[in-house]
């Protein structure tokens, strides 16, 4: 009787038509000792699926937690942005302060051309004492003379200098 | 999600996925880092795990695709790792002695079955999972998962019964 049930159930099984519950019966029947010689084959099977199934992963698996990491990281990021902007615009700052001669007033031109002039009147003075300095050192005996003379000439190019900045 | 959470919820699957894995990829090892790779993966998208509905299902989809792909990239590099290569004349008193053994012919002559027949095998008669849950995993109806079963089952029966000749026939 039970034997006719297990061919029964078998046969189903060859066909992919049992529930998980009746191969559940089909594994219990075959786990005992001894089953008629031509079902021998299914007891293989049983055996083989019921011990397949007790194998285990033993191995470790190394799970590293970086979930605390991600916003420092975000957070350096946006900071180096921050610099960078912040250079980025002194830099600018700093450019459109230069000027060159088409960006003065007219009042401001006027007062350039001025130092101009002045200046040119120190260099022509300038060449005076030069010319006096090469006849100095023609005569060449007094060379403390022509050396007093360069100090002055010093002195004039300081002054030269003020009024450059005044201007 | 920690740690100790994350494994709760893999722990429970972790073996099935390394026997599909072994299954499929034959060799223990193979299938020890396929199953490790597979847990990392799931690990990195953690975040995500919440959002699927049945991670288990999820884990073994992972795992044939995965498996399926090193068997493939495998025979497009034709570094065949397949153990029949090594079979012929140097096998080891051990495997003698294990393949003299029914039910190491099981598996044996598991590993011949095509891949698909081989995978619905493990995942119905050796994890027990329901057919619905296998369409789940293998994006098949079930039908088509029937059918394929039954084909595997009656293969490995025959097999196994010619390789045996255990009095039936």
């Amino acid at each position: 009787m039970v034997l006719n049930n297990m061919e029964k159930l078998i046969e189903k099984y060859d066909n992919g038509e049992t529930t998980l519950k009746e191969e559940q019966q089909l594994k219990d029947y075959f786990s005992q000792e001894t089953v008629p010689p031509h079902l021998e084959v299914y007891k293989s099977m049983f055996q083989y699926f019921l011990y397949t199934h007790e194998e285990q992963f033993t191995k470790d698996v190394p799970l590293k937690s970086k979930k605390t990491y991600s916003l420092y990281q975000w957070i350096s990021v946006a900071a180096v942005a921050v610099i960078m902007l912040g250079i980025f615009t002194q830099v600018d700052l700093f450019q459109s302060q230069t000027q060159t001669l088409a960006d003065l007033t007219p009042q401001e031109r006027v007062e350039y051309e001025e130092a101009k002039e002045v200046l040119a009147l120190f260099s022509s003075t300038f060449s005076k004492g030069t010319d006096k300095l090469m006849a100095l050192n023609m005569v060449s005996n007094n060379f403390d003379k022509g050396a007093d003379n360069i100090a002055y000439l010093g002195e004039i190019t300081s002054t030269t200098n003020k009024i450059l900045k005044t201007n | 999600m920690t740690q100790a959470e994350f494994l709760n919820i893999v722990m429970p699957f972790k073996d099935k996925v390394f026997r599909l894995a072994k299954r499929i990829l034959v060799s223990q090892e193979e299938a020890e880092d396929a199953t490790q790779e597979i847990l990392l993966k799931l690990w990195k998208n953690k975040l995500k795990i919440g959002e699927y509905k049945n991670i288990e299902a999820f884990s073994m989809t992972m795992t044939k695709n995965f498996c399926l792909d090193k068997l493939k990239s495998k025979h497009s590099q034709n570094l065949k790792i397949v153990h029949s290569n090594y079979q012929d004349k140097n096998v080891s008193l051990q495997k003698q002695v294990e393949l003299n053994d029914s039910v190491g012919w099981v598996s044996k002559i598991m590993e011949e079955l095509p891949e698909q027949q081989k995978i619905i095998l493990q995942l119905r008669d050796i994890e027990q999972y329901d057919f619905e849950e296998i369409s789940k995993m293998l994006d098949m109806n079930q039908t088509a998962i029937r059918v394929a079963l039954s084909r595997a089952r009656k293969t490995l029966r025959e097999k196994l019964t010619k390789t045996h000749s255990y009095g039936v026939k």
